[in-house]
C-alpha cells in the first residue's frame, strides 16, 4: 500500500515529463530561456572582459557598427548595445517573473476564496473579475503609471528612489494580471470542495483556511503553474509597452521596452538598434508561451488528446 | 429575453458609473493640476491669483463634490473644455472616434477572417504539417510586441522600400479615397497581425472540439461530404464560444489601437487618450477613458446577445425566449 502510494507520484511525474518532452517547441523554449537568462545574468563578466560597462557614454563612437569591442555596435550615445541588451534583459526577465508570481498569488487567493465559500461572495468576486477583464486595460494602466505618488501620501524618499519604477510596474501589472489564475482556481476549487475527503475534513472540524491550504491548494498547483507560465509572456509584453511609452521602467535603468523609446527617431539612421530589443522580447515571450503550452499538455491529463 | 437585456444594460451602466468615479479619483492623483499649469505658463500669476482661480473653478472643493459637479455638468451635456485642443471635449472626441472605429473595424474583420480560414484549416488537418505551421504563426503573432512590429513595418515599408506613408491619415493638402487608404494600410496590417493569433487558436480549438462530437460522426456516417460536415454541421456550433471570446477581446484590440495609433500618429481615440494623459488634459482624458470603457462594455453586451441568438439552447427567460 505504502509502496504504491509513493510509486504513483514518481511514475505520474515520469509520464508528465514524457508528455512534455514530446512537445519539441516547449523543450527548445527551455533551452532558449536558459540561454537568455545565462547571458543576461553574466553581463558583469562581459563588462569585465570588454573593459567597459553598459552605461559608459562615448560620444566619439556613436551609432558605431558591430565590432570586436562592441558585438552589436553602439547606440546614439556611444553605449555598448550588447551590454545594454543584457542589462535590459535582466530587468525585463526579473520584472516579468516577479509580476507574474505576484499576479498568481493574488489570483490564487481570490479564486480560492470565491470557489470555496461560493454563494453571493463568489458571485460578487467573479463579477468583479469579469469587470476587470472587460476593461480597456492599457489606457487605465497608463493612468495608473502616470499618477503622482506624492498625492497618494507616499514619503518622498521612497517616491523618488531610483528603483521605484521597478516596484511600481510590478505592482501595476500584478493588479490587472491576476484574473486568469483567479477564474481557473475558482473553477477547480468549486469542484474540489465537494469531494469526499474535503467533506470528511470538514466533519472532523477542520477550519476553512486549513481546508483551503491543506486539502484544496495542493491539488491546484499544476493548473496554477501552467496559467502563471502562460501569463509571463503577456506580462513581459505589458511591461515593455509601458516602458516604451516612457511610463514603465525609467532610464537610467535599461529594459528591453525602454531601449526602444528612442528607436523611432533613429529608425532611418540605425534600424538595427530598434530590431534587437524587440526581437529579444518576441523570443522570450514566444518561449514562455510554448513552455506554458507544453506544461499544459504535460500536467493537464485531459490534454493527452493533443 | 427583454428582461435579460434590460438587466445587462443596467449592469453595464452601473459598471460605467463605478468606472467614472474611479477614473475621476485617479485623475485627481495625476501630477499637477490645471492651475499649476496656468502658473507655469504665466509667471505673473501670484499665489493669491492661483487661490482665486482654484476657487473660481471649484478646485478647492473636496473630490466628492468636484465629482458631483462634473457629473451634473456632464449629464446635462457639458463635457468640459479640452485645454490641449482648445475646443470643447466633444468636438475633439467625435472625429477621433470615427477614425478609431474605421481602424478597429477593418482590422477586426480582417483578423477574424484570417482566424476562421486558418483555424478551420488547422482543425481539419490536425497533427499535420499545415496545422503545426498555422499554430507556430499564431503563437508568433500572440508573442510579438505590437509597438515593435509597428516600428519594423515603418522601417521596411516606409523607410527602406518607400511604398507606404509612416504616419497621419492623408497627404498634405488632402487626398482622395485611395490616398487615405494608403495611410491606413500599415496601421491596419499591424493591428491585424497582433490580434489574429489568439483568435486563430480559439477557432482551431473550438473546431477540433466540435468535430469530435457524435452528431458529426452521424453526419459523416449518413454520407455527407467533408465540406458539408465542416461548414454546415460543425462551424455553426464551433462559432458559439468563439463569438463570445472575439467580443471579449475588444478591450485588447482597443489597447492595441492605442499603441498603434500613437506610433503611426493616427488621430484616433487611443492616441487622444495617450496625448490627453501625457498632456495633463484632465477633461479630455476623463471623457476619452469613459468613452473607451463604454465602447468595450457595449461590445460585451453585443457578445451576449449574439451568443443567445446563435445558440437556441440558451434561454435567458426560462420560457424559451
Amino acid at each position: 500500500m505504502i509502496a504504491a502510494a509513493t510509486a504513483a507520484p514518481a511514475s505520474s511525474a515520469r509520464h508528465a515529463w514524457r508528455r512534455f518532452a514530446r512537445h519539441r517547441l516547449a523543450l527548445a523554449s527551455v533551452l532558449v530561456l536558459a540561454l537568455l537568462c545565462l547571458l543576461a545574468f553574466s553581463a558583469p563578466l562581459f563588462e569585465l572582459a570588454l573593459g567597459t560597462d553598459s552605461e559608459r557614454v562615448n560620444l566619439f563612437s556613436r551609432l558605431a557598427p558591430p565590432s570586436a569591442q562592441a558585438f552589436l555596435g553602439t547606440d546614439e550615445l556611444g553605449r555598448d548595445m550588447f551590454l545594454r541588451l543584457l542589462e535590459g534583459g535582466q530587468v525585463s526577465l526579473l520584472v516579468g517573473l516577479t509580476a507574474a508570481v505576484a499576479a498568481a498569488v493574488i489570483g490564487t487567493f481570490i479564486g480560492l476564496v470565491a470557489g470555496y465559500f461560493g454563494g453571493r461572495f463568489d458571485a460578487f468576486l467573479m463579477r468583479f473579475t469579469d469587470g476587470i477583464i472587460a476593461l480597456p486595460l492599457l489606457p487605465l494602466l497608463i493612468v495608473l503609471a502616470a499618477i503622482d505618488l506624492d498625492k497618494l501620501g507616499i514619503p518622498a524618499a521612497i517616491a523618488n528612489s531610483e528603483n521605484i519604477s521597478l516596484y511600481r510596474i510590478v505592482l501595476i501589472v500584478a493588479l490587472v494580471g491576476w484574473t486568469t489564475v483567479a477564474r481557473l482556481v475558482r473553477g477547480a476549487a468549486l469542484s474540489i470542495r465537494e469531494r469526499e475527503y474535503v467533506q470528511a475534513a470538514k466533519v472532523q472540524g477542520a477550519g476553512s483556511w486549513r481546508i483551503m491550504r491543506v486539502h484544496i491548494l495542493p491539488n491546484l498547483i499544476s493548473p496554477i503553474i501552467v496559467a502563471t507560465t502562460l501569463s509571463v509572456g503577456n506580462i513581459i509584453l505589458l511591461e515593455s509597452v509601458l516602458s516604451f511609452l516612457g511610463l514603465g521602467i525609467q532610464p537610467p535603468i535599461p529594459s528591453w521596452g525602454n531601449l526602444l523609446t528612442n528607436a523611432q527617431a533613429l529608425i532611418s539612421t540605425a534600424p538595427l538598434l530598434a530590431f534587437y530589443p524587440g526581437f529579444l522580447i518576441l523570443l522570450t515571450v514566444l518561449a514562455f508561451n510554448f513552455l506554458g503550452d507544453g506544461l499544459q499538455d504535460a500536467l493537464d491529463p485531459r490534454a493527452v488528446r493533443r | 429575453m427583454t428582461r435579460y437585456l434590460l438587466d445587462r444594460m443596467v449592469q453595464s451602466v452601473a459598471v460605467l458609473a463605478i468606472m467614472s468615479v474611479v477614473i475621476f479619483w485617479l485623475m485627481g492623483l495625476m501630477p499637477g493640476d490645471p492651475i499649476d499649469l496656468m502658473i507655469s505658463a504665466d509667471p505673473r500669476l501670484t499665489p493669491e491669483d492661483a487661490a482665486r482661480l482654484r476657487e473660481l473653478h471649484g478646485l478647492d472643493l473636496p473630490i466628492s463634490e468636484r465629482y458631483l459637479n462634473w457629473l451634473t455638468a456632464a449629464l446635462s451635456g457639458d463635457l468640459g473644455f479640452s485645454r490641449l485642443f482648445a475646443m470643447p471635449v466633444l468636438e475633439a472626441v467625435l472625429p477621433a472616434l470615427g477614425n478609431t472605429v474605421l481602424l478597429l473595424g477593418i482590422s477586426f474583420v480582417l483578423a477574424v477572417a484570417i482566424a476562421f480560414l486558418s483555424g478551420i484549416a488547422a482543425a481539419m488537418n490536425q497533427h499535420r504539417k499545415l496545422d503545426y505551421a498555422i499554430n507556430l504563426l499564431a503563437f508568433a503573432a500572440i508573442s510579438i510586441p505590437s509597438f515593435w512590429l509597428a516600428l519594423m513595418m515603418i522601417t521596411l515599408f516606409s523607410v527602406t522600400l518607400g511604398w507606404l506613408p509612416a504616419s497621419g491619415t492623408e497627404s498634405v493638402g488632402g487626398g482622395g479615397f485611395l490616398d487615405k487608404a494608403r495611410f491606413l494600410v500599415l496601421p491596419v496590417l499591424t493591428l491585424t497581425i497582433v490580434s489574429f493569433g489568439s483568435h486563430t487558436r480559439f477557432v482551431r480549438a473550438s473546431m477540433i472540439e466540435t468535430l469530435r462530437q457524435d452528431y458529426i460522426r452521424t453526419a459523416r456516417a449518413k454520407g455527407a461530404g467533408e465540406g458539408r460536415v465542416v461548414f454546415k454541421h460543425a462551424l455553426r456550433n464551433a462559432l458559439i464560444p468563439v463569438v463570445t471570446i472575439l467580443a471579449l477581446d475588444f478591450g485588447f484590440l482597443f489597447s492595441g489601437a492605442l499603441i498603434i495609433e500613437t506610433i503611426f500618429a493616427y488621430p484616433g481615440m487611443g492616441k487622444l487618450i495617450f496625448d490627453a494623459i501625457m498632456g495633463n488634459d484632465y477633461n479630455l482624458a476623463l471623457v476619452t477613458l469613459l468613452f473607451a470603457t463604454a465602447l468595450t462594455l457595449f461590445c460585451n453586451l453585443a457578445a451576449d446577445l449574439a451568443y443567445a441568438w446563435l445558440d437556441p439552447r440558451i434561454s435567458y427567460t426560462g420560457d424559451g425566449a
